[in-house]
């Protein structure tokens, strides 16, 4: 059981206007999104954050945030766990930095340009899923919400816009501090950089700018330009070093994954969640049997692979063998067989080993399962469809930067009406959660990590929490509102605090949302 | 970049062929892409340029 968590920035435009701010835009959308939580969500606490941590991969909200905690350092009492006393924080907030906390545990908010979903902390993939699914759902409602208020607007879970922007979708993985950095990074690599055949979105363009005519695995890929490092915006890295574990950092760290694409279906969501957290399982134990499939280059072979939609090219290994991306998922399945510890890894073992399968007879018999081969069968259709004959009677496709195309590769991760939700709808690609869990956990936190305090509160005690983060709980009880106390959770795996505990038994269990 | 010429092959040149027989699930599929296709049609023949062109985005992390 590892606590993990999704973070997806998504794409957002307003239709009928393409030169609207995308910062204004997204902050109504948080807006909306409060009216319709029925003005349930909560402000951020940036007196969360450890202002002890690495500045440079900082958010620059926080970075002011920090000068103002600094002024009132919190008294910690209980070894982190009690409460404690500051000063209360102005009620203006930045239009441009808007935030909600949601009842299901989640972070809604506008981060840089654009809108981010932070769902909760999860405890398996399949929640993941859950919780990510919830996110769009949200993200939709508010949407719905922004237009019925006369605002228009859109949303796209991807992560380029082919014009050389990328925003992304990140993975977070609470990781044991005790593993050495250089080792975690050396022998996740070879994952991260395989994976992509299993768990790429697919995308047409080549290129940062898209500047040349193709289709690839991964929407990421060609933004990836550096092994290791703090960037998240630029040069950026296969591993990255933000060390910000919203946890005990004398025992945790959270690795926190950029390099991977925002998923429209659900089996890449879960595999891409399930199969990394096994093999930091198998990082965690010092398993030597990674260290073989360690890349001569991995940043170049991001993109090498990205490009070989025939899934044959053989990257060099620094042992100076070579190996294609399905054959290092096959040797990471091995390996991560021997640490499934539940019955919810079995299957992640399964479905990942089921894929590999497929894609190794022929892609496109796991098309309901990868998405970049479900994209890639819908836009050879439509090619097919959209092809001309020549003076001799040769049938001509229309090349890859054809806008048609183009276009349907956006329209492929529109959040409601896209043509993967579509393609769902109508039961061509696999569903692995149901849609009651999808709507209950919109509203509902996980019950499984401190989430489940978050959320609770937020929905059922809305008149005496002031702010919350990962780690903190801010309550306003003082009639006077002079005193703020800041309720500390590091450990992400708590889901019982006696004051809260006490507070929400106060608000009766007629809202109790049932536990799983 | 050379067009691709074969009917049978609507991929890039080095892109899997689907040589498999069409199994019964395979057979949907193609029904569901065919009637979304169907769906989309005049719209993406009418707006597809404008709309790639529009969209424009900032980059993020």
């Amino acid at each position: 059981m590892r606590v993990v968590g999704i973070e997806t920035e998504y794409g957002i435009t307003d239709p009928g206007n393409p030169g609207a701010n995308p910062i204004l835009l997204s902050s109504r959308l948080v807006q909306a999104c409060r009216v319709w939580s029925g003005n349930s969500a909560t402000r951020w606490d940036y007196g969360g954050e450890d202002p002890l941590m690495d500045l440079r991969g900082m958010r620059r909200e926080r970075r002011y945030a920090t000068a103002d905690l600094l002024t009132d350092s919190p008294e910690y009492s209980e070894a982190n766990r009690g409460v404690t006393l500051r000063r209360r924080r102005g009620s203006w907030e930045d239009p441009a930095h808007v935030n909600a906390v949601l009842a299901n545990g989640a972070r809604f908010y506008v981060d840089h340009a654009h809108p981010e979903y932070s769902g909760p902390e999860v405890t398996s993939a399949h929640d993941a899923v859950v919780w990510d699914v919830a996110g769009d759902r949200i993200s939709a409602a508010a949407a719905a919400q922004m237009r019925a208020d006369g605002d228009d607007v859109a949303l796209y879970k991807n992560n380029v816009d082919g014009k050389g922007a990328s925003y992304g979708t990140h993975e977070n993985y609470l990781v044991q501090r005790s593993v050495d950095f250089d080792d975690l990074a050396r022998r996740l690599t070879p994952h991260l950089v395989s994976r992509q055949v299993v768990v790429g979105a697919g995308r047409v363009g080549l290129g940062q700018f898209g500047q040349q005519a193709g289709f690839q695995i991964s929407q990421r890929a060609d933004y990836i330009e550096a092994e290791v490092g703090l960037e998240t915006t630029l040069r950026r890295p296969i591993v990255n070093t933000r060390d910000e574990p919203h946890a005990d950092r004398r025992r945790w760290r959270r690795l926190h994954i950029i390099v991977g694409d925002a998923n429209s279906m659900e089996v890449p969501t879960f595999l891409k969640v399930g199969t990394t957290s096994l093999v930091l399982s198998a990082v965690e134990a010092g398993d030597e049997r990674l260290d073989v499939l360690e890349l001569a280059d991995p940043v170049a072979e991001v993109s090498a692979v990205s490009r070989d939609l025939a899934l044959r090219y053989r990257m060099r290994l620094a042992s100076g063998e070579s190996a294609t991306a399905l054959e290092i998922q096959r040797a990471l399945v091995t390996i991560a067989r021997d640490y499934v510890s539940d019955e919810a890894d079995a299957r992640v073992i399964d479905r990942w080993e089921r894929v590999i399968d497929a894609l190794g007879r022929n892609p496109f018999e796991a098309a309901r399962d990868v998405e970049w081969v479900a994209k890639l069968q819908l836009l050879g259709r439509m090619r097919e469809r959209y092809a001309v004959l020549d003076a001799d009677g040769t049938m001509i496709l229309p090349d890859w930067d054809d806008d048609r195309l183009q276009a349907a590769d956006l329209q492929w991760s529109e959040l409601g009406t896209g043509l993967a939700a579509r393609l769902s709808a109508a039961g061509a690609v696999e569903r692995i959660v149901s849609d009651a869990d999808i709507e209950r956990a919109m509203t509902t936190p996980p019950s499984t990590t401190r989430a489940w305090l978050r959320g609770r509160m937020v929905s059922q005690r809305g008149d005496v929490v002031d702010a919350a983060s990962w780690s903190t709980i801010v309550l306003d009880r003082d009639s006077e509102h002079g005193h703020l106390e800041v309720l500390t959770l590091p450990d992400p795996l708590v889901t019982s605090h006696h004051l809260v505990d006490t507070l929400l038994a106060e608000a009766g269990p007629a809202h109790t949302p049932t536990r799983d | 970049m050379p067009q691709t010429t074969s009917s049978s092959s609507p991929f890039e040149d080095d892109a899997p062929e689907p040589d498999a027989p069409a199994a019964p699930a395979a057979q949907a599929n193609t029904d569901a892409l065919d009637s979304l296709l169907d769906e989309i049609d005049d719209t993406i023949q009418t707006n597809a340029s404008q709309f790639v062109r529009s969209f424009v985005q900032k980059g993020g992390q």
